[in-house]
């Protein structure tokens, strides 16, 4: 889900109150607007049929009555939008005051890496291009970027906000309902800005602590003997230069991490969706898939490239 | 021939026009440093196969194909920022730093241990050297390995200019550095 429209986050709901009320107030005043052309210029004709002017003092004073009614009306309606501006910039700094969850997005050139963050070590979680998140809890993010500015967007839960190198910002969430929503890189950041988007996947409460814990550990071991030839292509060729998989000697931190892939629904930020077909044509040639990515051409027999698909896919 | 050119006026702004023209076409032509190859075009990331890294060792390098990859990947300014991306994604500055050396030699002035030629360079980021320098045959990709190749060769100052990146910001004195040397700098200007 991808509106602006429909307001699912505490943010959004306060966002949405300006909306609404600069949608009605300039409504308003423009079917007012509107109104009076329309009668002026008919007005206008009526007096161009008559032979002389009348130019009487009720008219004067009908007129001065008008225009004084219009500035007040025009007063009223920009106080009114100042004022609503002013309390929703006040209600949005203190909404998710008492965040449960923090996490830190690093936005990447054409990707986003996700790191939950935790007293504990042991209990960070890394992610990229998708982020859980359970209904109802305030979020915290540390938004940075790794190299052009970049801004996050999901518009159901809350404006936008420009991720730019050097200077970390802060964020603060607090989704309602369970759904699947989609975020957007919303500044443009060169050839894949189209394809860089973000799942957020807001679920309940237990099932986010059971996503958690399943992240938290190593991905089950390779037992078949095609994924056992993939885990070994992966080891020993271009992929673990830049991948990480958890439980394993991959650890680079230059690529989107893959310890539990296969549990994404989709592969390049949003660019395909997470299929064995799919899969297979990305690493065939990811950059006929969405070139100028920053994953190169790896040469790899067609063998090699299934059994990478099988392995991938047990990465759970 | 165009109207404008039997008038007399006219015959001076078809002049121009004809050398804005040349002058669109010559500039089209320096559009390769803009080039951006995402794939590497068939022939362009073959591995060298003869390479001479000293005079003193055997072996022949073949001059056209050192020149064919020189034109390809040093003059082109896309290939030589992916090089640079990469020098620090593969932790190239672990050792040689931003090209200044550490643990390795360093890499932006003129000695060269193991040759400085493009196609030699390539050597010895894909075979290793003793004393340190990893191998890393089998685990960047060709046309990886030729972008890396050719940064090295700019940090030196190698290449032409106009496809070069720039100085990085790392590179300058920190602000809080120079604040530290102003004292000492000032220092005789008080005495006086």
């Amino acid at each position: 889900m991808h509106s602006a429209l429909q307001a699912l986050g505490v943010q959004a709901q306060h966002i949405e109150v300006v909306w609404r009320t600069m949608l009605w107030v300039c409504g308003v005043m423009y079917v007012l607007v509107i109104a009076f052309l329309i009668f002026a210029v008919s007005r206008h004709r009526r007096a161009s049929d008559s032979v002389e002017p009348q130019n009487d003092s009720s008219q004067v004073r009908r007129m001065s009555i008008a225009l004084g009614s219009w500035i007040g009306l025009m007063t009223i309606g920009l106080f009114g939008l100042a004022l609503t501006s002013f309390l929703t910039d006040r209600a949005l700094v203190h909404a998710a005051d008492t965040p449960q969850v923090t996490l830190k997005i690093t936005a990447h050139q054409w990707w986003w890496q996700v790191e939950y963050t935790d007293p504990d070590p042991s209990r960070r979680v890394r992610t990229a291009n998708e982020i859980h998140l359970p209904a109802g809890a305030p979020v915290h993010l540390e938004l940075a970027s790794d190299d052009v500015i970049h801004s996050f967007w999901v518009p159901n839960l809350h404006g936008k906000r420009d991720m730019i190198p050097g200077r970390p910002a802060q964020f603060r969430l607090q989704p309602l309902r369970a759904g699947l929503y989609r975020g957007q890189c919303a500044e443009f950041c060169g050839l894949q800005h189209a394809h860089m988007a973000l799942d957020v996947i807001v679920e309940s409460p237990q099932d986010f602590a059971a996503w958690y814990e399943r992240q938290l550990a190593n991905p089950p071991a390779v037992t078949e003997a095609r994924a056992t030839r993939g885990h070994e292509v992966f080891m020993t060729s271009a992929c673990n230069l830049c991948h990480a998989i958890a439980g394993t000697d991959a650890s680079a931190s230059v690529g989107p991490d893959l310890s539990h892939f296969a549990g994404r629904r989709t592969i390049a930020a949003g660019t395909l969706p997470n299929d064995p077909d799919n899969l297979r044509r990305w690493l065939e040639n990811p950059q006929r898939v969405k070139p100028g990515n920053r994953m190169p051409v790896v040469t790899l027999e067609r063998d090699d490239i299934d059994a990478l698909v099988a392995y991938l896919g047990t990465l759970r | 021939m165009c109207f404008r050119c039997r008038t007399r006026s006219g015959a001076t702004a078809c002049g121009s026009g004809f050398g804005l023209t040349v002058l669109m076409v010559l500039l089209l032509a320096a559009c390769h440093r803009e080039n951006r190859k995402f794939e590497a075009p068939p022939g362009s990331d073959l591995a060298p196969t003869q390479v001479a890294l000293n005079s003193l060792v055997a072996g022949q390098s073949s001059a056209q194909f050192r020149e064919q990859q020189r034109h390809e990947y040093e003059d082109s300014a896309y290939h030589l920022s992916e090089g640079k991306r990469l020098f620090s994604y593969f932790n190239c500055t672990g050792c040689h730093a931003h090209g200044g050396g550490g643990s390795g030699p360093a890499l932006m002035d003129d000695r060269w241990i193991y040759g400085g030629e493009i196609d030699q360079i390539y050597l010895t980021i894909v075979q290793g050297r003793p004393n340190g320098m990893p191998a890393f045959g089998g685990k960047i990709p060709s046309q990886q390995v030729w972008q890396l190749a050719a940064y090295v060769r700019s940090l030196g100052g190698y290449g032409p200019k106009a496809a070069r990146p720039s100085r990085d910001d790392h590179l300058q004195i920190p602000a809080e550095q120079g604040k530290q040397d102003e004292p000492l700098r000032t220092a005789p200007a008080q005495t006086d």
